[in-house]
């Protein structure tokens, strides 16, 4: 149906009614008076939400309290984190050996040895033998209180990560690299002025160089200075294919030693004193001696963002409330399809592309008609599945706080997420004109493997690729907390607290939308070569 | 694409002309099956479409069995058996699309009228669709598991898991493995038959099979995030493709949510339910 190239005769009305306004308008009609697309967006709609809540509800039994606050009824039941000055879930947890500073003033100290105990076998309760975990840490802090969560800025040195400077909680800067012996020890010192909190770094004590500076919004007159020590849980991993992943968590201690500690201003007690911070939320191992200037410091527990899954199954993100996502998805993936096959099968086309000759427009209508409805389809469902699954699970199970920026894009990511596939699946039957085969290639394409990469089916590294390649990497846009390199966890898409996708939320999505245009390409060069 | 023939009942012109017995009996079972293989071969997507699901399983299978491997000094629990027939998870949504439009198509084209005037038992229809689809589900299934069965065998062993370093090589003399490959194929076939059952309920192709997978891929994803232990178990208990793919597993038999053959008993309820409510729908409701 290519256009003639003279048109011989032409009425003398001006043809009216054929902007892309009118071609819009007709889409929208066409799609508000089918009944049963209606009825899909609404299905789409109440199945993206009672599934979340679903997700919500059934995340917990058994440790229920009605009170609010830390949730600490029994046997395997999870405290509420510390919340950190950032307002994420932090650990919180170390040994400090600590004296006041008041005014600006500096920390000093030399870490000559650092070695630990890790479980020897499987499982907690079991005997140990020397080593230490990776981010095993210890070394010289200043810190706003003794309360857990406060804000600090830390020098330390780790088992396998090198000198590191380390500031609330996220913040994490590299030093001087390598392991820390009695032939080669490692200098640190922290000095304050003001809310600026200077690390450096030496190896032998007069040549220093400067690791980073933060500041501390609102650190009080008088702060806490001294040594500590910390050492996170030992976790093994082993990975099995069709099982799923497995963790071993047990608790782990570290002990440093120390010389050459000073405390430079005007500091009131001039005594140390030693105890373990935060000890509702850590194993409570810890204690330290002096002898002369000499300090051998024990502690365990971590001071890091906190991260889900820890807590076996007792704690989630906001990431559960968004799994309807995929029951929502197929609804509109069949609607989205009918919406081009259904003018094929009932001829309809015809008559659309006769009123309307230029086929790229009709496709370009369509998909947004399509597109809106989708959007808000999945907006409206995605922000009630986040809010009532918020309100659901208070008190009865710990959610990890995110930032209202976070669940934003959360909720609008989902609502783009929804709608890019429907023009997907749009463009896919546009090409293929038969809904089973279209309606099949999309779903097969999404979700197919966010179940083989996120159920834990595939390998991590095959599971990883998936993730990429895919259009189910715009899943990422649900991914509620980040991943921290200075934390050692589980940070697979699936098992444990799960939601972690190897791309950004919206480098994944961007994936989704190269599918999505590569699919509109396709179909836009069919559409204009095809005989209807 | 030909498939092979099972046992044909002979050359078309065999059946007596239809005025002639019409009014005498109505055409039986043996005649509505003739009918039916006639049309599913006959349609060009229903060859291209097993064989699709053939390759993909195969490929698949053989995808994760090269991506698997197992680091010296880590314990791994790995499945040959699953792994190497991990391909159904791709290959049954193929099958789906071929047992969707076996009954869709009719509805799309207007034959179902002309298939209903013919035969007027709706239920033999059903049945004689249900038989042959079954038939040729079968066959291509135990193509393609056979196939993937031997991919898995060639390259895991060339991944390490081999006897010396204690996995047993693939082989169907094993029962276990002959229970996860014959299970397999019957997998399929229930597959095809409850998604039959669901087109014949509603009629049209894509929203017959967007709910055949969203019964299917829907379940093994809502028990992934939902923690409650007992929840996840009973979700993975009555979920069609997590109960059904029970039969896959070869080792670690006591961390199956459910045994395997009760498992495959499942989905064979899903089926059988399913090709119920079909041809429930299918005998009260006007073509």
């Amino acid at each position: 149906m290519t256009a003639g190239t003279v048109t011989p005769y032409r009425a003398g009305q001006q043809p009216a009614r054929d902007g892309f306004a009118q071609l819009l308008r007709a889409e929208w009609t066409k799609f508000r008076t089918v009944r049963g697309w209606v009825i899909g967006l609404l299905v789409a709609l109440l199945v993206m939400l009672g599934l979340g809540l679903f997700g919500a509800a059934g995340s917990n039994g058994s440790c229920q309290s009605t009170s609010g606050g830390p949730t600490r009824s029994g046997q395997g039941c999870f405290t509420a984190p510390p919340v950190g000055p950032g307002g994420e879930a932090v650990s919180d947890s170390f040994y400090f050996v600590r004296q006041s500073l008041a005014g600006n003033g500096s920390v000093t100290g030399r870490v000559t040895s650092l070695a630990g105990l890790i479980p020897a076998g499987n499982g907690p309760g079991t005997a140990t033998k020397p080593g230490l975990v990776p981010w095993a840490k210890a070394g010289i802090i200043i810190k706003a209180s003794t309360q857990p969560g406060s804000a600090y800025a830390a020098m330390m040195v780790t088992a396998d990560h090198g000198v590191r400077m380390q500031d609330n909680f996220t913040g994490d800067t590299a030093g001087q690299p390598g392991a820390v012996t009695a032939s080669d020890p490692r200098w640190l010192r922290l000095t304050r002025s003001g809310d600026t909190i200077t690390g450096y770094d030496s190896a032998d004590g007069t040549h220093w160089t400067q690791v980073g500076t933060v500041a501390l919004a609102g650190l009080p007159a008088t702060v806490q200075a001294g040594l500590f020590a910390a050492s996170p849980a030992y976790q093994a991993i082993s990975e099995s294919l069709g099982g799923g992943e497995n963790g071993t968590i047990a608790p782990s201690q570290d002990t440093a030693v120390f010389d050459h500690v000073s405390l430079s201003g005007a500091s009131p007690a001039g005594t140390w004193s030693g105890d373990y911070v935060g000890a509702d939320y850590g194993s409570g191992i810890g204690g330290y001696h002096q002898t002369g200037g000499r300090f051998t410091v024990t502690g365990s527990g971590d001071i890091a963002p906190a991260v889900p899954g820890q807590a076996g199954g007792e704690d989630l993100t906001v990431t559960v409330f968004l799994v309807g996502t995929f029951a929502g998805l197929i609804a509109v993936i069949v609607v989205a399809t009918m919406f081009i096959t259904a003018e094929y099968r009932r001829g309809l086309i015809r008559t659309t592309l006769t009123a309307s000759p230029r086929r790229g427009r009709v496709l370009a209508a369509k998909a947004i008609v399509l597109g809106s409805v989708a959007f808000v389809t999945g907006l409206v469902a995605a922000a009630a599945a986040v809010f009532l699954g918020t309100q659901l699970a208070r008190g009865r199970v710990y959610v990890f706080p995110v930032s209202w920026l976070t669940e934003l894009r959360m909720v609008v990511g989902t609502a783009a997420l929804v709608a890019v596939v429907a023009v997907l699946a749009l463009a896919v039957g546009t090409m293929l004109r038969r809904s089973a085969a279209a309606v099949t290639v999309v779903i097969v394409a999404i979700v197919l493997p966010y179940l083989l990469g996120v159920v834990s089916v595939l390998p991590a590294g095959a599971a990883d690729w998936v993730l990429r390649i895919t259009p189910a990497a715009a899943f990422a846009v649900q991914q509620a907390v980040p991943q921290y390199s200075q934390v050692t966890a589980l940070y697979s898409p699936g098992g444990g607290g799960g939601g972690y996708f190897p791309l950004a939320p919206w480098a994944g999505f961007a994936v989704l939308c190269g599918w999505a245009a590569l699919a509109v390409a396709l179909a836009l060069v069919l559409l204009r070569r095809r005989d209807v | 694409m030909r498939l092979p023939v099972p046992a044909n009942t002979g050359p078309a012109d065999t059946v007596p002309a239809l005025a002639d017995t019409a009014a005498a009996r109505p055409l039986g079972l043996a005649e509505a099956l003739h009918a039916e293989w006639t049309k599913t071969r006959t349609i060009a997507s229903t060859g291209w479409l097993l064989l699709a699901a053939i390759a993909l399983t195969v490929a698949v299978g053989a995808a994760a069995a090269a991506g698997t491997s197992c680091p010296p000094g880590v314990a791994c629990q790995v499945d040959p058996a699953k792994v190497s027939l991990i391909g159904i998870d791709l290959g049954q949504a193929v099958v789906a699309i071929v047992a969707v439009l076996a009954i869709s198509n009719e509805y799309s084209t207007g034959m179902i009228r002309i298939t209903l005037s013919a035969m007027p038992r709706r239920t033999v229809v059903l049945a004689a669709k249900a038989a042959v689809l079954g038939a040729l589900v079968l066959a291509a299934g135990t193509i393609a598991v056979l196939a993937s069965v031997l991919a898995g065998r060639l390259i895991l062993s060339g991944h390490g898991f081999t006897p010396a370093h204690g996995y047993e090589l693939l082989s169907l003399g094993h029962g276990p493995v002959l229970r996860a490959a014959a299970g397999s194929v019957l997998y399929l076939a229930l597959i095809a038959l409850l998604s039959l059952g669901v087109a014949a309920a509603v009629r049209d192709s894509a929203v017959a099979i967007g709910i055949v997978l969203g019964l299917l891929y829907l379940f093994p994803i809502v028990a992934n995030v939902v923690g409650n232990a007992h929840w996840h178990r009973h979700l993975e208990q009555i979920g069609p493709m997590t109960a059904g793919l029970a039969i896959q597993a070869t080792t670690d038999l006591n961390s199956l949510p459910i045994s395997p053959w009760a498992g495959l008993g499942v989905l064979a309820a899903w089926a059988a339910a399913a090709v119920l409510a079909g041809g429930l729908v299918l005998r009260l409701r006007d073509a």
